[in-house]
Order: structure tokens, then sequence, then C-alpha cells
């Protein structure tokens, strides 16, 4: 049977970004990744994602607005039927670019935060940047976006869940993402300083369905309780290779946002292939559809079908094996792993590590050199 | 929470883009990051909520397009469905 079309289309424009974020996704080895697609190949990707089928498109990187194509792309993209999300620091968006985006067709804007407060935003950012992404809030409710403010959830900010959630109410946003961090790229090298306490996250779950109650359907908040505090996984994007089609900005397409980490993929480069024969027929697109990859105890699993084993990356990182059970999942034999990891969080004596933070020189320490 | 009313003409809400999908052969609304695939009558509707005919222009032009004269009660429900979603105002 053909796979169904990709829905989303996630355009990683570029790794360049103007914050450090310490809980950021992209890989580590970020900076070694230069030869950025083209305007051109950039528009060619978007006429074949959308012949395809796909309907949602986010630009998004590190921080798109780095891009200066990035008006000529939102128009291409709405001229195609696209639903064109941008999401952004806010670090770069001008009123002359937030007018020009308008013009283009941009459909709606995310702006993350990283706290309520301008301490914690500009020290997990590192960079002073709270009071410009006020200010480019209400620039996003002047022209009349809708707003998605997303903000990432840690030990550090769990506390102010509350607070989060009143300011996203004050700057007028529609839907506040509450994203609790998902540990890969960046986040996983700062698991240990950023891991919440199991108590901090019931209490983020309290306050933030005490908020639901109060304001209905005014601002809609999503909050989804961390995978590694669930005894069951989360359905690895939504089914591998049924919904997401990443590219990055090197071109690579990527069945998940953290593909580039996993052995074996071969992953394919749109430079060198038709998005057709990429999203249908490459072995990277195919390697975890369906479920004949699967092992024990999932194979033999009655709720497979739910979950879908789980999430290959974090398979790959706590069990060596992308092909394993999730250890999130309480069945999985490696469970104690995260078991592990969540008492560690809770315990007296953390981590002296200091925090590392996203940026070029930390990504080129990281990486051994290599000679292409 | 009480059903909110009809809007007298009703518009599709800005938040939401309403259009024809190929692919999925059928209206969708599309909205930040998600996409509500509709049924054929629901598409029908809506594509006629432009915020400047009433219920009652909506409902003439549907019964005359699909030559139905029983479909108010259909189209009333729907709308005030449609309403408690945010997707009309």
């Amino acid at each position: 049977m053909p796979p169904p079309p990709p829905y989303w289309l996630l355009a990683e424009l570029t790794y360049r970004c103007p914050l450090h974020c310490a809980f950021c996704y992209n890989p580590l080895q970020y900076d070694a990744v230069r030869q950025e697609l083209t305007t051109a190949e950039w528009i060619d990707v978007l006429r074949q994602a959308r012949a395809l089928g796909a309907v949602q498109l986010g630009f998004s990187g590190g921080e798109p607005l780095m891009r200066d194509d990035l008006e000529d792309l939102v128009a291409e993209a709405r001229r195609l039927g696209f639903y064109s999300n941008l999401i952004t620091s806010g670090v770069g968006l001008t009123e002359t670019r937030i007018a020009a985006l308008k013009q283009a067709g941009l459909d709606h804007i995310q702006l993350s935060f990283q706290d309520s407060t301008r301490e914690l935003n500009d020290f997990l950012s590192s960079t002073k940047t709270f009071d410009l992404k006020l200010k480019v809030a209400r620039l996003i409710k002047q022209y009349d976006y809708p707003m998605v403010m997303n903000c990432v959830l840690h030990r550090y900010n769990l506390p102010h869940v509350g607070k989060i959630i009143e300011m996203a109410l004050e700057l007028g946003a529609e839907y506040l993402e509450l994203a609790n961090t998902q540990y890969y790229g960046w986040a996983m090298k700062n698991r240990d300083q950023l891991m919440p306490t199991l108590a901090q996250v019931r209490e983020a779950e309290r306050v933030v369905a005490h908020w639901r109650e109060r304001i209905g359907e005014r601002c809609k908040l999503l909050f989804v309780v961390p995978d590694y505090f669930e005894d069951r996984p989360k359905a690895c994007m939504n089914g591998w290779g049924q919904v997401f089609l990443g590219v990055a900005p090197d071109g690579l397409a990527l069945p998940c946002h953290n593909a580039r980490d996993l052995p074996g993929l071969d992953l394919p480069n749109v430079r060198e292939q038709p998005l057709s024969v990429i999203w249908r027929d490459s072995r990277a697109f195919n390697a975890y559809r369906g479920d004949d990859w699967m092992q024990e105890p999932c194979r033999s699993c009655p709720e497979k079908a739910r979950d879908l084993g789980g999430c290959r990356c974090q398979a790959f990182m706590l069990a060596g094996d992308a092909a394993a059970t999730d250890p999130v999942c309480a069945k999985s034999p490696r469970r104690q792993e995260v078991d592990r990891v969540i008492a560690f969080a809770g315990s007296a004596g953390r981590s002296e590590q200091p925090i590392l933070f996203r940026t070029a020189a930390n990504s080129r320490s990281l990486i051994p050199k290599t000679v292409d | 929470m009480t059903t909110p009313a009809i809007p007298a003409t009703p518009a599709i809400n800005r938040v939401f883009r309403l259009q024809w999908e190929p692919v999925q052969d059928s209206h969708v609304l599309l909205y930040p990051e998600g996409m509500v695939k509709l049924n054929a009558s629901a598409g029908e509707i809506l594509a006629c909520c432009d915020g400047v005919r009433s219920i009652d222009d909506i409902v003439q032009s549907l019964q005359a397009k699909f030559q139905n004269d029983g479909l108010r009660g259909d189209i009333e429900d729907f709308l005030a469905y449609a309403s408690a979603q945010r997707w009309i105002v």
C-alpha cells in the first residue's frame, strides 16, 4: 500500500540562530552544516511537497529570519496553497519584515519565550531578548496574525507555569504551547540539569487544569506531560513516514526532527532525488513504517497500534537500538534507565556540571573533526 | 458551557482558513499547525459563510443548489456547532 501524503512539511531554513538555548533539539554538530539550500532549491522543495499533498508548512531552524529570502518563500508558499507557520524567537522580526510577511501571505506566527521573567528568559537563551520578545508579541497582534506562544518547560521554569499563562493571556495569544523539554540534541546533553522532579510536573499539571477551567476557549493551553513521567511512550511522529516530512538546511530529508542522529538510515537529500521518491521509496522513510520492524515486547503488544513502539530516537539513545521498545514504556526491559534519571532529578546531590549552551564554539568542540 | 448563538451573517473566524484540497478531495479548515477535514455538506455550508449572507440567504442558496426544501434544520444545527467550535464568528 502506498503511504499517505505527507501532511506537514517542516522547512528548517538554517541552523544559524542568535539564541543559544540549552534545551534546543537541533543536532550538536549543527555548526558543521554549512551548505544551505538556495532560494530556488527551497522553492522547488515547496512545489514538490505541495504536489505530494502537504498542507501545513513550518518555517523553522535555527532562526528562519536569518534568511533574507523568507518573504519570497512565504509568497511562493501562499501561491501554492500552503498554510504557513513561522516558528521564531522573534529576533529579527522588525515592523518592516512583519508587514512584508503579511503582504506575502504568512498565516501564523509562533513566538518562543523561555520564561515569564526577564532574568530566566535571558539566562536560558544566553541573550538579552526578553524585552524584544514582548515588543514582537505586540507587533504580531498589531498586524492581526493568530499568535501561538511557545515556552519550553523544564525544572527551572515549571514553577512559573501560572505566570507564563498569565503572560500569554496579557499578550493576547490564541494558543499557548507549554512544551515540556524533549531530550534530544542539546537538551539531551543538558538532561540532568533540565529534568524536572515528579512533584514539579504534577503541580504544573494542576495549575494548567485550573487555568483551563477559568479561561475556556479564550486561549488554548497545550500541555503534554513529559513522556519520562508516563508509563507509555508517545506515538513517534504519529507514525514514521505517515505525516511528517522535514527538510534540513543542507537538504537532508528527515522522517523525524532528529533522524540525523539515528544510525543506518542513509538519509536522502532533496538535491539528489525527487521528493516523491524520497517520501515513497527511500530506505530512511520506510525504515519504521508500519510494524514489521518491531521487536518484543512491542511486536506482540495489544497497544502497538496506539503508540507505535514510541520514539525511535529515544530507543536509540537510551537502549542503544533504534528498533527497540522506547524505554519510557513500563513494558520495556530498559525502563530502569528512565527511572534512574527521574530519581536523580529529585535527589539532593544533582550534577555539578554546568549547562552547555548551544553555541557555534560548543558545537565545534563537541564534534571530532572529519575530513570530507 | 452555553451554546453560542449563530452569528447573523457568519464569517470564517480569521484564525482559520477554509480551502479546497484536491489531494484530500474535500474542504479543509486550516489553523496554526492543524487542519480539520470537512465532510461534503460541512464544506458547502462553510463556503457560504462570507460575513455578508444571512442564515436565510445561506439556506435559500443551498436549497436551490441541491434542489431540496428541507435543509434548514441541518444547516442551522451545523452552524451552531461551527459557532461553538469558533470556526465562524
